[in-house]
């Protein structure tokens, strides 16, 4: 599979986790750091039940997945195998939704720095735990699989070795289905009104009491459903990869997801989605940086067509007229009216990586080796240019000029309107 | 009966007691006021009632149910609605997303359009702000909007706590005739204020909360005619 493809897996994984995650830190303002922890113990569920099971049906973990799973064409779209690893993946989320039902209790009682301990105490917990269990049980040994009962299988999870050689099931088809489906389940929630009673719990804590919302439930509910996500989201990185490692889901992987619910901007679908994608890729590109000029060019054709058509981003506001006329006609034009702010950055930042690039090229500089110096600087600068994130608490068409009713509004929205 | 009966409610924070022995009538259709100093008690009164925090004596009762111990969100249900000092309207969300989780624990579809129309008569000025996040009103509407979306659960007893809170002068009249508006439309009040003179004029019935107790109460003409409350809370000797 070539590069491309696996950055793309690795996005949409990183989507489930950023957009899930947002039902907690975003929408119920709570601030969780153990998302690598639930996505442990989905991912080795699903691994335990995808490898053991296939010894146990078919006496060996080879691969036995139809068309969707395998893309070769043969055979039928869906086989035993996809059946085992989807019903595998559901456990797992349940499984640490589960895990998510026990750490939200504590949080009924904690808030902001305290809650981030005791998650962050999950999450180590967790890795610690999968680390010390016995060796996984080898393939050849389907019938020692056979006689040994399911809750002894459960302790070979193979340690600090990790559990290797799973048959990969997670294909672009199911990472994505499960990404949308994660989309769609969320957006959903947001707009309905139990979404807005989660939302008024990270605006006021006592006025959303008043407001007759039982605080305490929905912080559990939204812990629940999170992890249920981040759980699904580990059985698909579990199956992606082959192999899950209970030390690359340590609070590292916890506090990649936060940064991309931050980035998004708190509570924002559409930012998290965006913050997934860019951060997925970032580190990718930053190996061997490519030309910056034409993506520049190309967001500068862009901005100004809709400019043009008269959609304006956040940063402007009022009619876009004669954009290229106007550059043309003076620079006062252009302090006048400051809708041109956001070409002019784009244009600045292009040209500024551009030069950054030509010199490290010219002067024999390998970027790549400072590639997380690098990720860490935009992440800094980013958090001091935007700290609301990429879209604030909002969504991106709301920055669209004519609004529809996307605002998260209930009966009353409609019927007034 | 009274609407809402309170006897003898002790409230203590950790060792520090705030409440002792109060006792509190509110009859129904009234305007009833608690006034008294910084300090006094009465926020902690109104969150005891509406059961924020845990009282550890005393009986309340709201419409001859015993509702001590009661969670807010279930006092809502039976028609108590508390909107809180210092506003707490969720700055984030937009005019119309406030007014909406207002009516949270409602599910009548027609009644809510009924009361989204009421409440926006009411306050002619957040009909224009409907769609603009509540973090960007002015305090006087931020105020509104707090008692607003508290009326949109339809509650039969509406507690304010300080809605005249650093509003200014113009505004305070407009929010205590709003409350006077409020009351006639038929929904029994229990104000909290420092600003007794504006409190005294437009309540039925007074009480002077001091250190945690109750010093004086009275029909509101009364007490703001009493040598005591003028000189102490109005000011004038």
């Amino acid at each position: 599979m070539g590069g491309f493809a696996t950055v793309l897996l690795v996005i949409g994984i990183n989507i489930v986790l950023a957009v899930s995650l947002t039902v907690v830190n975003g929408f119920t303002g709570q601030f969780s750091m153990g998302h690598g922890g639930f996505m442990a113990v989905g991912g080795y569920v699903a691994a335990m039940i995808v490898y053991y099971g296939s010894l146990r049906l078919w006496g060996s973990a080879n691969f036995a997945g139809g068309f969707l799973s395998s893309a070769s064409g043969d055979g039928a779209w869906l086989a035993g195998g996809d059946v085992l690893f989807v019903v595998a993946c559901l456990a797992a989320g349940l499984a640490a939704a589960g895990a998510g039902y026990l750490v939200g209790l504590p949080s009924l009682r904690l808030k902001g720095d305290y809650l981030a301990i005791v998650t962050l105490g999950f999450g180590e917990i967790v890795r610690v735990v999968l680390q010390g269990t016995a060796p996984q049980i080898a393939r050849s040994k389907a019938d020692v699989v056979r006689e040994t009962p399911v809750w002894k299988l459960a302790t070979h999870l193979g340690g600090a070795q990790g559990f290797n050689l799973l048959p990969t099931y997670a294909t672009l088809f199911w990472i994505y289905f499960a990404a949308v489906l994660t989309l769609i389940v969320v957006y959903r929630l947001k707009m309905s009104s139990s979404g807005r009673a989660f939302l008024s719990i990270r605006e006021d804590e006592i006025a959303s009491q008043a407001m007759g919302v039982n605080v305490t439930k929905y912080k559990v509910r939204a812990f629940v459903l999170s992890s249920f996500f981040a759980g699904v989201a580990g059985g698909l990185y579990a199956m992606y990869l082959g192999a899950i490692n209970a030390t690359d889901l340590g609070f590292q992987r916890s506090f990649e997801v936060i940064i991309m619910v931050v980035l998004g901007g708190m509570g924002s679908i559409s930012g998290a989605t965006l913050a997934a994608i860019l951060l997925s890729i970032l580190p990718e590109v930053l190996r061997a940086p490519p030309p910056v000029w034409p993506a520049g060019l190309a967001l500068l054709v862009v901005m100004v067509i809709i400019q043009k058509v008269g959609i304006s981003f956040g940063l402007t506001r009022g009619p876009a007229d004669g954009i290229v006329l106007n550059i043309a006609i003076s620079m006062r034009s252009l302090r006048r009216s400051w809708k041109f702010k956001p070409l002019v950055i784009v244009a600045g930042v292009t040209m500024a990586l551009e030069t950054a690039r030509l010199v490290c090229l010219q002067q024999q500089i390998d970027i790549a080796q400072y590639r997380m110096v690098l990720y860490a600087l935009m992440l800094i600068i980013m958090m001091i240019v935007r700290p609301e994130g990429l879209f604030g608490v909002r969504e991106f068409w709301d920055y669209l000029p004519r609004r529809r009713a996307h605002s998260p509004s209930g009966p009353v929205a409609e019927a007034s309107a | 009966m009274p609407l809402l009966q309170v006897s003898n409610l002790h409230v203590s924070y950790g060792s520090i007691r705030a409440l002792h022995g109060i006792d509190l009538e509110v009859e129904a259709g009234k305007i009833v006021t608690l006034i008294g100093a910084n300090g006094a008690g009465k926020s902690t009164t109104l969150r005891a009632i509406s059961g924020m925090i845990p009282s550890e004596q005393g009986a309340i009762s709201f419409d001859g149910h015993s509702i001590l111990g009661t969670p807010p969100h279930r006092l809502l249900e039976q028609g108590m609605a508390h909107v809180p000092e210092g506003r707490g309207i969720f700055g984030n969300l937009t005019v119309e997303d406030n007014l909406a989780l207002g009516a949270y624990i409602r599910n009548d579809r027609d009644g809510i359009r009924n009361d989204h129309e009421r409440v926006l008569e009411l306050f002619p000025r957040l009909k224009e702000r409907l769609k603009q996040s509540a973090g960007t009103l002015s305090g006087g509407e931020q105020q509104m909007l707090a008692i607003a979306r508290g009326m949109m659960s339809r509650p039969r007893l509406l507690l304010l706590d300080e809605p005249s809170l650093g509003l200014a002068p113009q505004f305070v009249q407009t929010i205590f005739a709003i409350i006077r508006e409020v009351n006639q439309q038929g929904t029994t009040i229990l104000l909290i204020e420092q600003n007794a003179h504006m409190a005294l004029q437009v309540a039925h019935q007074a009480y002077v909360l001091e250190t945690g107790a109750i010093a004086m109460r009275g029909p509101a003409s009364e007490l703001a005619a009493s040598d005591e409350v003028r000189k102490r809370y109005l000011g004038i000797a």
